[in-house]
């Protein structure tokens, strides 16, 4: 597969390999930050740019092709694929569906979010055991995860599309409602909620700016947003993982993959972002 | 004529939503239920770090803001009855150790080494040495805290105290309760005290 990236040029970061123009973007941002600093400016404005450059050629291209084949392969002891999934809009249709999700689904008497919802369909359809379907959530170097790769092509077809996350079912109603005070729970050595982090305007730690998450447009900007691909990681990140990440900056014990916080909270933020054009998978520093 | 059906439609909405509106406390019991299998032990982030103490649990209901004046002045009474100062009386360790904690920012997270150094990361949240530019805003500038408000024993107190158990002070603050919640050590308390009030640091340079 050839990344559009590979044939541009990418402002100061040339790309004849993307291999090296990412370790080159990196070195060039942190002394964007740096020099940032040195102005007494945040950060912002020259990720901003950063990003802007990279856009055009996003490595998360790779995670979206690669989750588009394991999409179409027939895998699994049954060696099926996974066409025939209902993410919520019908078996197959991939297309929008990332934009009512999470949803409740009555063939799981559970509402899901994408990640689950994927597990689901590789347990029913492909007959995976759970725990192979688990096995890899995130990916890490060499390990890739497949459930990463499948997110970054499904949230790819909604791009563009407005977030319309409806809370019709009495348990989206309860799990919005949870995740509504789960973002509010504070505990762990160091007292820490989401709030302590993202309930303000205009905050940072260090450097780093905080999203105001309790606002609509503080929502609408973070979640249409996630999936990302990282590159201080060189990894493609999804929500999952972001509020995995939080948690373990929140010194609370580990986020279980496809727990009923991840995806109560998960709701909680995908429905505050109702109406902000999805625009992800994205590029972050 | 319309009215009987009215009132009918009013109870059957009455009647759904006292069916479907769970109570506050329902749903932030359903909420601790659910983080509780939610997730896994990890190395030094045990289980109980979920389980909250009373402070936690009445700050946790307001969303980030600050709580009525009533439960506040609960939270601090409760908080500052916690504060331990050193029994030599002496709360200034040393500044240069302390500049190093306000740095460090490792320490109680699954992935941090449960052996390593656990700092205060006072820099994640507040400009203090003028040298170091990259803090955080989470909390306010503390550069020239020990020369704006004097060197004297009553300001040491409150430093010291503030460091140990901010919510004795400020309830519901976002800032870590250090001593309180066995963060840092005294010594380790001492030494950030002293980056804040001693005349030679550079925070009051
Ligand atoms: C101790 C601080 C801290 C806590 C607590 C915290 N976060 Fe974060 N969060 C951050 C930082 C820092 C970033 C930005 C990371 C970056 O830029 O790489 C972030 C980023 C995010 C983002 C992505 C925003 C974007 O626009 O990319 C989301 C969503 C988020 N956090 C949600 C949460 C939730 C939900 C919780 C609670 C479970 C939480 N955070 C708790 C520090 C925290
Ligand atoms: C996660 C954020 C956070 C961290 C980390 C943090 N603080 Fe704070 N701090 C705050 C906030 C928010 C306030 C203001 C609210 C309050 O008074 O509690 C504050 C207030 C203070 C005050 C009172 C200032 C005044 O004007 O009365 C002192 C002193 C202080 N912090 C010292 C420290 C020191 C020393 C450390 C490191 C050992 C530290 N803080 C770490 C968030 C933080």
């Amino acid at each position: 597969m050839i990344l559009r990236a590979e044939r541009r040029e990418l402002g100061s970061c040339r790309a004849a390999s993307l291999i090296l123009t990412q370790s080159a973007c990196v070195l060039a941002l942190s002394f964007c930050v740096t020099a940032c600093a040195l102005a007494q400016t945040s950060a912002v404005d020259e990720i901003a740019k950063y990003r802007a450059a990279l856009q055009d050629g996003n490595p998360a291209e790779l995670w979206e092709a690669r989750g588009e084949d394991l999409w179409k392969q027939k895998r699994g002891p049954k060696q099926v694929s996974l066409e025939g999934c209902d993410l919520g809009l019908g078996p197959g249709i991939v297309k929008g569906a990332y934009t009512r999700l999470p949803m409740y689904f009555a063939d799981a008497d559970r509402v899901m979010d994408l990640e689950t919802r994927l597990v689901w369909c590789m347990v029913t359809l492909q007959a995976y055991n759970e725990s192979q379907a688990k096995k890899q959530p995130f990916g890490n170097g060499e390990r890739k995860s497949d459930i990463e790769a499948l997110v970054a092509f499904v949230t790819s077809t909604s791009r563009g599309m407005p977030m319309n996350v409806a809370l019709k079912h009495p348990k989206e109603v309860e799990m919005y409602q949870a995740g509504e005070k789960i973002f509010s729970y504070r505990g762990g050595p160091h007292d820490f909620g989401c709030v302590t982090c993202h309930a303000d305007e205009g905050k940072r730690i260090r450097l780093q700016d905080l999203p105001n998450l309790t606002t609509r447009e503080g929502a609408q900007k973070a979640y249409t947003t996630w999936p990302a691909y990282r590159v201080s990681q060189g990894e493609l990140r999804s929500f999952e993982w972001r509020l995995y990440d939080c948690f373990r900056q929140q010194r609370f014990p580990e986020l279980l993959f496809g727990s009923d916080a991840s995806i109560a909270l998960t709701l909680y933020l995908a429905r505050n972002a109702n109406g902000a054009i999805f625009d992800a998978p994205a590029i972050k520093r | 004529m319309k009215s009987p059906l009215i009132s009918a439609t009013i109870i059957t909405i009455g009647v759904s939503a006292c069916v479907t509106a769970a109570s506050n406390e329902e749903i932030s019991s359903k909420a601790a239920a659910m983080l509780k299998s939610s997730f896994k032990a990890n190395g030094q982030a045990t289980l109980d770090r979920l389980d909250q103490d009373a402070t936690q649990h009445l700050c946790s209901e307001f969303a980030g803001k600050a709580p009525p004046r009533d439960v506040a002045q609960k939270i601090e009474a409760l908080n500052l009855a916690t504060v331990k100062y050193p029994t030599d009386g002496n709360l200034l360790g040393d500044w240069k150790n302390g500049e190093k904690i306000a740095q460090e920012g490792r320490g109680k997270q699954f992935s941090d080494d449960p052996a390593g150094p656990v700092g205060g990361n006072c820099y994640a949240c507040h400009q203090l040495s003028p040298q170091e530019l990259s803090y955080g805003t989470i909390g306010p500038s503390l550069y020239q805290f020990g020369k704006l408000r004097g060197y004297g024993p009553e300001t040491q107190r409150y430093a010291y105290g503030k460091i140990y158990n901010p919510d004795a002070y400020a309830a519901c603050s976002n800032m870590p309760r250090f001593g309180h919640n066995g963060i840092l050590s005294e010594q380790q308390i001492k030494d950030v005290t002293a980056l804040l009030m001693d005349p030679a640091s550079p925070v009051n340079r």
